[in-house]
């Protein structure tokens, strides 16, 4: 088996990889990315509509072309890419088992390994959709990436279950190239993705977006022929007798993204079960020491910016750790979800950062608005930061000042988000 | 006198998400509903001229990948993105491309250039 030796192994070629691989390249450490598709870029080229970048970059890019200012950037600083490469397996002596149809097997031992392996999309069998199984039901990536890479219009009538942000760009997208898409049904009494996308994919095209209904039945033998949606309660169970039949041949799946952690858990690293991305602390540093996680992988992002920016921490603190400067924490303290907060990422805070500024990213249950998110330690408000929103569909990022300014005696943590006037009780 | 137009337009700019009442009076507009300057500006604008950035695929003759993904480099008013996408459906680019590459030029007269969005390599 061939084996290469390297500084720092990045597992997966998209945003979040690309950018941790430029920002380690950039702290002098040797870096191989290693990528399955046949080009780096990931999931951003087939986002081909613009309203990425704002942050990064303060100005609207495409998927493509922000993918491509990271490519230009790992192809100045050289840095080497194993493409039409899977990885099979990492282990925690940070060996990655890898295979392709130019070397064979291969066997990479890293100093630190970076995973940036991203998310899947929930497809029908996760959301458990009743009736028959004919041609015709996608999730709405894959159907983004028939059209926009592919050149395939997956049909003419279209349903598209779940507002998610990829639904409702779909929506636009389907009716640009001709189809008819019929209505978004989401589950819940708000939309689920951004108002930008609701108003200039949705409305635009006088597109309907039915609240509190789901699918309760695919029709159709050899091919979706239509579903009927019906109205559900508070616990999203169907309300009989608000059965309708919504006529089409396609249905879209817009319900959700998972991190993809095959790797990390057979590697034995620890996951959170609400993020389903690893446990990691303030360094990005997941319970295996050297192995760092970053972008989708770690927890699904609204924001390619934001994306890209996690990318470029686990970057630099792999590059610190392989530089010996990041030895493992003498002690850790727990960062815990409470009131409204679905999860919070950092799950811990090294001992060796309790002089730092720490960076939360949260997500709330439930909408509310004029919240403070509230920091707790020994049942004591230790910071709160006001919000005008908490919406589940946009993370929320709280800067926390240096825990030492706080106390003597640093313990864990629980963040809630409460209604202004609640705070401290 | 003309009669005073109304049209509803919910605003962009945040998640407050504003419903807005642009009413035009003679050459004045008048919004309510807004919470800010720039949701009065974005709805004004909404109201007189609403324009967006066409963003679609091209065809490509001997590339890596069938399609080029580009962009209009302005935003072109709403009303024409249809005919936009009419006419670039039978429109065929050669590989190799690079991103920022003008393929069409001043489409349909609009004033805009389609761009490409990424390099694609030739097959």
């Amino acid at each position: 088996m061939k084996e290469i030796k390297v500084d720092i192994a990045v597992v997966g070629g998209g945003p979040a990889g690309l950018a941790a691989a430029i920002a380690a390249r950039e702290q002098g450490a040797d870096v191989l990315i290693i990528e399955r598709d046949f080009e780096l870029g990931g999931i951003l080229h087939q986002c081909i509509h613009n309203g990425f970048g704002l942050h990064i970059f303060k100005e609207e890019l495409t998927g493509p072309e922000f993918a491509q200012r990271y490519i230009n950037r790992v192809n100045e600083l050289k840095i080497p890419a194993k493409l039409d490469t899977m990885v099979i397996s990492i282990s925690p002596e940070k060996e990655i088992i890898a295979v392709n149809k130019i070397d064979g097997l291969l066997r990479i031992k890293a100093g630190a390994i970076i995973l940036a392996m991203g998310c899947r999309e929930r497809t029908r069998h996760n959301i458990l959709v009743p009736g028959s199984r004919p041609a015709g039901i996608y999730p709405a990536g894959l159907a983004q990436r028939l059209v926009n890479i592919e050149g395939f219009m997956p049909g003419k009538r279209f349903v598209i279950l779940g507002s998610g942000d990829i639904g409702m760009i779909m929506a636009r997208r389907l009716t640009w190239e001709g189809a008819k898409v019929e209505a978004v049904v989401e589950i819940q009494p708000y939309p689920s993705g951004l108002i930008r996308n609701q108003v200039q994919c949705l409305k635009d095209y006088n597109i309907p977006l039915i609240l509190e209904h789901t699918v309760v039945q695919v029709h159709g033998h050899q091919r979706v022929e239509g579903v009927t949606i019906a109205k559900v309660d508070e616990k999203w169970r169907p309300i009989p007798g608000t059965e309708r039949f919504i006529e089409c041949d396609t249905l879209l799946l817009s319900v959700g993204l998972i991190p993809e952690n095959e790797l990390s858990k057979a590697a034995g690293i620890e996951i959170d079960p609400k993020t389903k991305g690893p446990i990691v602390t303030n360094f990005l540093e997941t319970s295996i020491p050297g192995i760092f996680a970053c972008g989708n992988v770690l927890q699904v992002h609204d924001l390619v910016d934001n994306v890209a920016l996690e990318g470029t921490r686990a970057g630099e603190m792999a590059a610190t750790y392989i530089s010996r400067k990041l030895e493992v924490a003498e002690s850790k303290i727990s960062c815990l979800p409470g009131t409204n907060v679905g999860y919070v990422v950092p799950q811990f805070i090294s001992s060796r950062a309790f002089s730092d500024k720490i960076t939360f990213f949260m997500r709330a249950k439930k909408p509310q608005r004029n919240v403070y998110v509230e920091f707790i330690m020994n049942n004591q408000q230790i910071y709160r930061k006001f919000t005008k929103f908490a919406l589940p569909s946009e993370m929320i990022k709280v800067n926390l000042p240096p825990l030492k300014d706080f106390a003597e005696k640093i313990s864990d943590i629980t963040i809630n988000i409460i209604p202004k006037g609640e705070e401290g009780q | 006198m003309a009669k005073p137009e109304t049209k509803i337009i919910t605003c962009i700019g945040c998640p407050s998400g504003c419903e807005m009442t642009v009413t035009k009076i003679g050459d004045t507009f008048q919004v309510e509903g807004n919470q800010c300057k720039r949701g009065e500006k974005y709805a004004i604008e909404e109201f007189t001229a609403p324009k967006r950035i066409l963003t679609t695929t091209l065809q490509v003759k001997n590339g890596v990948l069938p399609l080029i993904p580009v962009r209009t480099d302005k935003p072109i008013p709403k009303e024409r993105l249809f005919d936009c996408m009419k006419y670039l459906s039978s429109i065929i680019v050669p590989a190799p491309i690079k991103m920022g590459q003008v393929l069409v030029k001043n489409v349909l007269g609009l004033n805009a250039n389609i761009i490409a969005s990424r390099d694609l390599g030739e097959k």
